[in-house]
């Protein structure tokens, strides 16, 4: 195998797992978060503001570990650079 | 199918390139400014005032609201930067029900120069508040050797404000642009109406966020709450 289809084959793979291994965390992390967040708001149901309120955050600060990875990921597809720098060097050949 | 709306170049004259950020940014711009300037012509403090006037003092008062919710003695003062911030990006992601149209948050141009704004303003905030020594004496709580660990904390948080938004931006619109492909009819429409939802989360949580770190840089002298240093990182 060439450098050229190596680097195609690790991307592609390591684009694939990296979304999906990395939507599993931060998954089952907000389905904890909601759950502590809705028996919250069982209990006490005038604080729902706030309640909604930090959980909103709470959701975002961890929906972006899942965001990091897709980025990563289309990064690998999209934008990479071993790829790039790879067929310019067989372009300039 | 391109990563983000730089690609997309309008017009090209050498260096200077018009790309399809900046045009839809000032799209955006003028619609904010236009908009808002049209709306306060005739405002009216009685009862009887047009609905679109009632409609912005509606999100005034809400973002007021929230700010002061967060902890910051006076809203009035952050609301102009704090509002904005919500207001662009809020906008940005509306916006997207128009065709043809690309909401430039989806670019890292953008995300990172809304990040860099919010970087700058907090430690502007912290030292319009405290003075400057007691601000940066805060460095170096609980001691001295937190210092570039709390540096380091500053940027990281930026880092991730600037990717959260163009994740989250980018990902709508790519995803858009695959099932165009696939299904052309039922499924966009769902993921149109699903990317503006998360539009308008990720334009809260960036306010939100701004306003929590601005609450931090500028309360350290009163009794610290532990939502507003828990919630840095």
């Amino acid at each position: 195998m060439d450098s050229m289809t190596m680097i195609a084959v690790a991307s592609i793979v390591i684009a694939g797992i990296t979304t999906s291994f990395g939507c599993m965390g931060p998954a089952l992390a907000e389905g904890r978060s909601v759950a502590t967040a809705l028996s919250a708001l069982a209990q006490q149901p005038d604080a729902s503001s706030t309640i909604t309120r930090t959980l909103f955050v709470g959701l975002a600060m961890i929906e972006s570990t899942a965001i990091y990875c897709f980025v990563v990921s289309m990064i690998l597809i999209f934008a990479n650079p071993f790829w790039n720098h790879a067929i310019a060097q067989v372009a300039g050949k | 199918m391109h990563l983000s709306p730089d690609e997309i170049i309008f017009w090209q004259h050498g260096f200077i390139k018009l790309n399809a950020t900046i045009v839809y940014t000032w799209g955006v711009m003028l619609l904010l400014v236009l908009g808002s300037k049209l709306i306060t012509r005739r405002l009216s403090t009685g009862l009887k005032r047009s609905r679109w006037q009632n409609l912005l003092e509606i999100v005034v008062t809400m973002l007021e609201k929230q700010i002061a919710d967060v902890g910051l003695q006076q809203p009035k003062k952050y609301l102009g930067f704090l509002g904005t911030l919500f207001l662009f990006v809020a906008t940005a992601s509306l916006c997207t029900v128009l065709p043809g149209y690309e909401p430039p948050t989806g670019s890292l141009s953008t995300t990172v120069a809304l990040a860099l704004c919010v970087l700058v303003a907090v430690p502007l905030f912290g030292i319009a508040d405290q003075g400057v020594y007691s601000y940066f004496k805060s460095y170096t709580e609980p001691t001295i050797i937190m210092l570039p660990f709390n540096i380091i904390s500053e940027l990281s948080r930026t880092l991730a404000l600037a990717v959260r938004l163009f994740g989250n931006m980018m990902s709508g619109a790519m995803i858009l642009a695959i099932l165009l492909t696939i299904t052309p009819f039922l499924f966009p429409i769902v993921m149109t109406a699903l990317g503006l939802l998360t539009g308008m989360v990720q334009a809260y949580i960036v306010f939100i966020l701004a306003s929590v770190y601005i609450a931090a840089a500028t309360s350290e002298q009163k009794p610290k709450s532990g939502s507003a240093r828990t919630a840095e990182a």
